[in-house]
């Protein structure tokens, strides 16, 4: 459905952007794929790296290291996996209702969830090229501590702690 | 020129080698690594290349003066719920969001609401939201969306400060340059 919109909103400005003025639309396409074959080749490696990381660890295991009596060392796990691995949200979502139902708590479901969205180890290196490396490292630094304080307040709200 | 296109797709080339390793030695591993690659690739195929002709739509059609008004210095409160607006709209995984974050940067926003509109396209998008209900259900969803905007507020401002102006020059800088 969001990609339908998607297409169907491009699509429209690419037109109206023809009827307006052609050149500037041509440039504006290849100002796209300049952007796009800039990230690709890391993309590429990345996306892989991850599929054969993920391919390494089943949800029993993960389940069993995050379990609810893991606490704050199962949330401290949690949080590096969420922030090393990189998953599209509608298998990220999926997965760790997976992950609940195999025995992990809400406390390190919230972690894994809320460092997988906002951190990104894999794809630093990308961060770095377009915003710098101390703004990169910063951001997702903040964001890594950030995790922690999802799991407490989640925990608090499901009754965990 | 052919030299550095391999040099830049070498890790790309090593990961798709270890890959092809499993898949020969270890079929079980290899298969489920190769299907959620080709799941992340699907994703990338389908939602990346609109996401890059919009920005390049952008880039040649928003006036700098647009880009200042609405989301630059003294845009104020109006300019930041735009921000985590625009980036709550977005589609498609965070490192989409670095280049049009570097394209906001260039047309004149100001860093704090680049940060925020990183911040919500991150863990506040609206697809994503929807996807958490379903999954995870009311009370989970929406404590974690109303600490992730004031998250994402804390960061904003944490960060720039942090960061400090005279690093934020460079990163205008290397925007204009990209």
């Amino acid at each position: 459905m969001q990609t339908v919109i998607l297409y169907a909103a491009t699509a429209v400005l690419v037109v109206i952007s023809l009827i307006k003025n052609k050149q500037k639309t041509k440039k504006a396409m290849i100002k796209a794929w300049k952007a796009f074959e800039n990230i690709l080749p890391q993309l590429l490696g990345v996306v892989i790296v991850v599929g054969i990381a993920l391919a390494l660890l089943d949800t029993e295991t993960i389940s069993a290291v995050i379990g609810s009596a893991s606490g704050w060392y199962g949330v401290a796990i949690a949080s590096v996996i969420g922030a090393v691995t990189l998953i599209p949200g509608f298998i990220a979502f999926p997965t760790a209702a997976l992950l609940l139902v195999g025995g992990a708590g809400y406390m390190q479901i919230a972690a894994f969830v809320s460092s997988l969205m906002m951190v990104g180890v894999v794809t630093l290196p990308v961060e770095i090229r377009y915003l710098g490396k101390r703004s990169a490292l910063i951001r997702n630094a903040m964001a890594f501590v950030f995790s922690f304080a999802v799991a407490l307040v989640i925990g608090k709200v499901m009754g965990e702690i | 020129m052919k030299g550095k296109m391999i040099k830049r797709y070498a890790m790309a080339f090593l990961a798709a080698a270890a890959l092809g390793a499993l898949l020969i030695f270890a079929p079980d591993i290899g298969n489920a690594a190769l299907g959620t690659t080709l799941y992340s690739l699907e994703e990338m195929a389908l939602i990346i290349p609109p996401i890059f002709i919009l920005l390049g739509l952008l880039d040649v059609w928003v006036p700098r003066e647009t880009m200042v008004r609405f989301m630059g210095e003294g845009s104020g409160i109006k300019g930041m719920v735009l921000a985590v607006l625009l980036g709550s709209a977005a589609a498609g995984p965070l490192y989409a969001a670095f280049p049009v974050a570097a394209v906001f940067l260039k047309k004149g926003a100001k860093f704090s609401n680049v940060l925020l509109f990183m911040g919500a396209w991150s863990t506040t998008k609206v697809p994503m939201v929807l996807f958490e209900l379903g999954s995870m259900g009311a009370v989970f969803t929406f404590t974690r969306l109303g600490l992730s905007v004031a998250g994402i507020s804390i960061i904003a401002f944490a960060a720039q400060k942090l960061i400090g102006p005279r690093e934020i020059e460079r990163i205008y800088e290397n925007a204009n340059n990209l």
